[in-house]
């Protein structure tokens, strides 16, 4: 006698062996990235730290990257769905330049294909688990935007990703205004990420600094942020709340 | 029973020679009319065939029906492109086939010859624009789509259960680089164009655009839409332009793809007088007429009897 077990269809993603084949949490991840717009483009500032849990084990991972030629995405969370959507966008911009039309890709068309992307693996049950920061600039326009896992999708003259969002924001909501120089624009991207390193605990003191305008995009070497720990408050943290870690 | 049929009435049916032969006739051969006297020539039947020459009679016959269509115009200036196309109901009783389509807020087209593959062509086109604008937020490079409308014909010209799409586009589209006419053939080629008219009788609009083209790039809008109407004017031989037969649409910077309402268009009309010049319709027949058609070289006799153009 033959029993034809029933068994969930191959391709649903619902089910104990499917398990294996979505993304249920994230394993590598990369902690904020800030942007903001300044008067001759986009400034995104990003460390260069691959956590495993509460390891941080990975010290020299690039999270931010140009695309094409308009456009810079820097990305939070799980590294290696990072790499994939570089690749999906390194097939995006291969085909765009085949055409060989004299048109191009902005950071605008950018930005909603990844949201297509984004939204579409959350109505799968599998997602890329990133938020992903898309600058650039085309034709003298600006543009800054920002996908998150879900597809929750929104640009803003200064957006950030993860922790970034609780403690950078705040600061660039005060201190940003229109036309900032490049001077000012890293400064105050500087200030966000001194305060992210003190409070972050997955930051590490390596980040970078990246630029993109109408003449293209420059990402800086790795370097690192000057920091004062003998503040009187960090002496004996739980003198005002006994008990606390 | 053989006795008394032999001289009796019947006779004459037994006698009388029989419909078929009793004996099979020897065989003379094939048949001497051959039936490819009916084709003009023996590489024409599938569109998968060359000729000795390198030609693909199919894909030309397909253009063919293009030059059939009745006339669509198209021109251009750096900021407004402006399409305009002849419009003959086949009775007063029916209203007139759509030969212009919107395909997006920046694209439009006009087509000429077989109105049902144009209308098949449009829906493809306006398909590939929406998708294009829901991924990117952004609206399709004409360019783009015009290449893709090309594959697409050209596919047709390599299949043997396909057959060449026969109809003429003239693709009309605003985008980054700026204002672009483009005419998409049955072949599957393509080109840009400061202006072009295709369709029958399009010769003459041709040569009216020929005469006026280098002043389009700097012109107005309203005198872009005063030559699409003058050369359509051309495409109609002596008969009167009015409204009721042509149809004009107009895509430009900070304005979408939209066909003219009626009254506007006869306004333009009657603005440029253009209706007092022709004084004397082809409906009348006297010797104006006649006149008309000495000074319209081309299918003058159409015109001659004083009624109106053959109809195509």
């Amino acid at each position: 006698m033959n029993f034809m077990a029933s068994k969930q269809p191959e391709n649903s993603l619902l089910g104990p062996e499917a398990d294996s084949q979505r993304t249920l949490y994230p394993y590598v991840t990369g902690t904020s990235v800030v942007a903001l717009k300044y008067k001759d483009g986009i400034l995104m500032a990003a460390d260069m730290g691959g956590s495993y849990g509460s390891t941080l084990r990975y010290k020299s991972v690039e999270r931010m990257k140009s695309i094409g030629k308009h456009s810079l995405l820097g990305a939070s969370g799980e590294i290696s769905d990072f790499q994939e959507i570089l690749r999906y966008l390194d097939e995006l911009i291969l085909y765009d330049n085949m055409w060989d039309d004299g048109n191009s890709l902005g950071p605008k068309e950018v930005h909603n294909y990844l949201t297509r992307v984004m939204y579409n693996r959350r109505n799968k049950f599998n997602p890329l688990w990133n938020s992903l920061v898309l600058g650039g600039v085309k034709n003298g326009q600006k543009y800054l935007g920002t996908v998150s896992m879900i597809g929750v999708n929104f640009e803003d003259n200064h957006v950030a990703t993860g922790f970034g969002n609780h403690l950078a924001r705040p600061i660039l909501r005060q201190e940003w205004h229109e036309n900032l120089s490049y001077e000012d624009g890293v400064r105050l991207l500087e200030k966000c990420m001194r305060v992210l390193l003190y409070r972050d605990r997955s930051a590490i003191n390596k980040l970078q600094i990246a630029k993109i305008t109408e003449e293209g995009t420059t990402i800086s070497r790795p370097y690192s942020l000057k920091t004062y720990w003998e503040f009187s408050a960090f002496a004996n943290p739980a003198q005002g709340a006994v008990g606390t870690w | 029973m053989q006795k008394c049929i032999k001289n009796g009435p019947l006779a004459q049916l037994l006698n009388a020679k029989k419909a078929y032969p009793v004996r099979p006739e020897p065989w003379k051969g094939p048949p001497t009319v051959s039936y490819r006297k009916m084709f003009r020539n023996q590489y024409d039947t599938d569109v998968t065939t060359w000729s000795p020459a390198g030609r693909l009679f199919q894909v030309e016959y397909a253009m063919e029906a293009v030059k059939q269509g009745s006339a669509a115009i198209g021109l251009r200036s750096k900021t407004h492109i402006v399409l305009g196309c002849v419009n003959k109901a086949n009775s007063e009783l029916s209203s007139h086939q759509k030969k212009i389509f919107k395909v997006d807020d920046h694209i439009g087209v006009a087509i000429a010859g077989l109105t049902a593959d144009g209308r098949v062509l449009s829906r493809y086109m306006r398909n590939e624009c929406i998708n294009y604008s829901f991924t990117y937020e952004s609206p399709l490079p004409v360019g783009r789509l015009v290449v893709q409308l090309a594959d697409k014909a050209q596919v047709c010209t390599q299949r043997s259960w396909k057959r060449p799409y026969g109809v003429g586009l003239l693709v009309a589209g605003l985008d980054e680089s700026g204002a672009h006419l483009y005419y998409n053939c049955p072949s599957g080629n393509y080109f840009e164009y400061q202006a072009f008219a295709i369709g029958s009788r399009s010769q003459a609009a041709k040569t009216y655009l020929e005469r006026k083209f280098e002043n389009f790039t700097d012109a107005s809008r309203d005198d872009l839409v005063k030559d699409a109407l003058m050369a359509i004017r051309e495409t109609l031989q002596g008969e009167t332009l009015k409204s009721s037969v042509c149809t004009i649409a107009v895509v430009g910077v900070g304005e979408p793809f939209h066909i003219l309402d009626q009254g506007t268009v006869q306004q333009m009309i009657d603005a440029f007088e253009i209706v007092g010049e022709q004084e004397g319709p082809a409906a009348e027949p006297d010797a104006a007429a006649g006149q008309e058609a000495s000074a319209e070289p081309e299918q003058g006799a159409a015109a001659g009897e004083g009624v109106a153009p053959m109809d195509i």
